[in-house]
């Protein structure tokens, strides 16, 4: 088995969301210390709230504050904390019912090992320090050895001064990419300076690059072919946005060009000619530089342009 | 109504870690499999519908990659569910129904080995009061196996037998993950250890779907009959997993209904329950007794390429009907955390 291709993948955003009516009074309520919920159409109080009741799918608006501390209805242990979740020693997650609510949150106790937790235990909020309008301004549950207070949670406006309208939540995951056997043998040949296509055994076009299969026949290409270095200009656009982290100066031509031998057009940059000299039918070569493992861009070869006909199916 | 049937079912060997092959490269041998079982070939399929996510990939529109793998060009009557493959199975079944198509082929794949499988699946949860905690999979799960075990439902003890039973299941199973039994292991999130809990592996699957008596052909022309489907539903319980009650499976019992579960026995059921926990509630929802073999194949214990799981349920059932060691055998599916989506397909050999 040839050695394996694979490269560190991080796929990283700030997911931005804006906020329903009652999710707002509820985010910024947490700024505040206040907790809210929603009244559903069968009467229970659901916290934390629901734009939209969970039965019928009613708008529902009417808030409520509920208490802090409230009970638990189901935990798990957790030993091992991962990237993210709200401590960073062992905790049980748990589903607090807080009191005057009638469905329960999710979020994290802080306790020292499991034989302290139990369904039923008595918990209240340990407010962040820093708090935003994020349902991490809870920083976590702790026990706590006070009643339920059992009365009716009271209406609330849902008012607050300057309400949280929206949440970026950070999000990264981290992935190992593997391109597969036909690609690794590509950005193989391709860091020696060849260029290599893949035959489908079937239809006989030649794949550049080549992702394992035929998307005509359906069928793994099987023949490696060593397809240019020379190609042509099938067509072309003008860049004139300076892309960030990109160290081109703008305008550049990006284009696609068919390799000598190959089914269909690869694109790339071209270089060593004016933007506005560049034509269908350029013949072009790829440059290489320093150690680079794939083409800088691709230049003219001075050869004649092709004529039409030799192209237009690779357009 | 057409009558809609299972013909062909083919799935990869699953493994633990793919990196030798791209989605399309695992893909295509399953693909091939189950064209040439029925004969076809991929220019004579009606409808083709797919299953898979970009989240395990970790790229936008991967599913376009696994597209070529079904000879997509010229341009086919295609469609893709980001859910696990059962979904697409309904899709490819409603299609069958309206008449536009006789022939679908369905696939489902899914790679966890390039990530976090645990952390990827937090990114499906609500995004303003779930997500922001990253709370894993087998936490969610734990949550759930701890309110069965609170309400006296089951206990560890139980949990054991069932992965036991699975996993023993699948120690012939030649494209299974894990094969056989193996020790109860320690707490991955307490009260689940790593014996309650799925193998983490790639793979892929694809059926064949036909209608009437094309369905009848493609499946005499392999010696074998069709699995027909007489029911399929799929339900969704509430939003939050706080406002449901985790011991029930409202949901599964309400597609079990519509799909007509209910109506007669059924001697096979292959279940979609990630975790073993998961059985419990899905046995009672069901109303499964002793006299129903659970999942023969090892279910998702044996291997759980995650967005194919599912379909593999669908298969291995229609498989055994197929063969004649069933005549009418219940499949589940299940999507998202704690049971919060499932599908229900009753499928029987022919009376
Ligand atoms: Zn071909």
């Amino acid at each position: 088995m040839a050695e394996i291709r694979t490269a560190p993948l991080v796929v990283e955003f700030p997911f931005t969301r804006s906020l329903g009516p009652v999710q707002s009074a509820f985010l910024t309520g947490l700024r505040e210390r206040t907790v809210l919920g929603v009244r559903a159409g069968d009467g229970r109080v659901i916290v934390p709230p629901a734009e939209y009741d969970p039965v019928t799918a009613e708008e529902i608006r009417d808030l409520v504050e509920v208490g802090s501390a409230g009970t638990v209805t189901t935990w798990a242990w957790n030993p091992a904390p991962r990237r993210g979740q709200p401590l960073a020693t062992p905790f049980a997650w748990v589903l607090v019912r807080l009191d005057g609510a009638d469905t329960a949150l999710l979020h994290a106790l802080d306790v020292p090992g499991p034989e302290s937790v139990h369904t039923g235990l008595r918990v209240r909020i340990r407010w962040a320090a820093e708090r935003t309008g994020a349902i991490t301004d809870i920083a976590c549950f702790t026990p706590y050895d006070g009643p339920g207070s059992g009365a009716e949670p009271a209406a609330h406006s849902g008012e607050f001064a300057d309400p949280v309208t929206g949440i970026t939540t950070p999000a990264r995951l981290d992935y190992t990419y593997a391109p597969g056997r036909a690609q690794s043998r590509y950005l193989r040949a391709l860091a020696g300076r060849k260029t290599i296509g893949e035959r489908c055994p079937s239809c006989r076009k030649v794949y550049v690059p080549p992702r394992g299969a035929c998307p005509t026949c359906g069928i793994a290409t099987d023949t490696q072919v060593e397809v240019g270095p020379r190609g042509t200009v099938t067509t072309y656009c003008i860049v004139n946005i300076k892309a960030r982290n990109l160290d081109i100066e703008v305008p550049y031509v990006y284009a696609h060009i068919a390799l000598d031998g190959a089914g269909l057009a690869l694109h790339a940059r071209i270089g060593g000619i004016s933007y506005d000299e560049v034509r269908m039918g350029l013949r072009v070569e790829p440059v290489w530089t320093g150690d680079g493992t794939f083409p800088d861009h691709y230049r003219p070869t001075g050869e004649p342009d092709a004529p039409y006909d030799s192209y237009k199916e690779l357009i | 109504m057409r009558e809609v049937a299972i013909v062909a079912f083919g799935q990869s060997d699953h493994v633990r870690d793919s990196a030798q092959t791209s989605e399309v490269e695992m893909l295509m041998p399953v693909l091939h499999d189950v064209l040439r079982r029925t004969g076809l070939r991929t220019r004579d399929i009606g409808f083709t519908c797919s299953g898979s996510s970009d989240y395990l990939a970790g790229r936008a529109f991967s599913f376009t990659m696994a597209l070529d793998g079904v000879g997509a060009w010229p341009p086919i009557s295609e469609s893709h569910v980001e859910t696990d493959g059962a979904w697409a199975l309904y899709e490819a079944w409603v299609k069958l129904l309206t008449g536009e198509a006789d022939t679908a082929l369905v696939y489902a794949y899914g790679k966890s080995s390039p990530g976090d499988l645990r952390e990827v699946l937090t990114r499906q949860l609500d995004p303003y009061y779930l997500a922001p905690l990253w709370p894993d999979s087998v936490a969610l799960a734990a949550l759930q196996a701890q309110a069965l075990i609170d309400a006296g439902r089951t206990d560890e003890a139980e949990l054991a037998a069932i992965a036991d039973r699975d996993r023993t299941a699948a120690a012939a199973h030649p494209h299974a993950q894990r094969r056989g039994p193996r020790p109860a292991g320690e707490y991955v999130v307490a009260p689940l250890r790593t014996g309650d809990c799925p193998p983490i592996g790639d793979g892929a699957a694809a059926v064949i779907l036909a209608a009437g008596d094309t369905a009848r052909r493609l499946a005499a022309a392999q010696g074998r009959r069709p699995a027909w489907i007489r029911g399929l539903d799929h339900r969704i319980e509430a939003h939050s997993l706080g406002v449901r009650d985790l011991t029930d499976s409202p949901s599964t019992r309400l597609a079990a209904e519509r799909a007509g579960v209910f109506r007669r026995p059924v001697d096979t059921a292959e279940l979609h329950a990630p975790f073993t926990s998961q059985e419990v509630v899905l046995r009672d929802a069901l109303a499964l007794d002793d006299t129903v073999r659970i999942n023969p194949s090892g279910g998702a214990q044996a291997a759980n390429p995650v967005m194919a799981t599912g379909l593999i349920r669908l298969g291995e059932a229609a498989d055994r009907i197929q063969r004649g060691d069933s005549d009418r055998a219940l499949a589940h599916a299940t999507s998202g955390p704690c049971l919060q989506q499932n599908l229900v397909a009753v499928l029987e050999g022919e009376a």
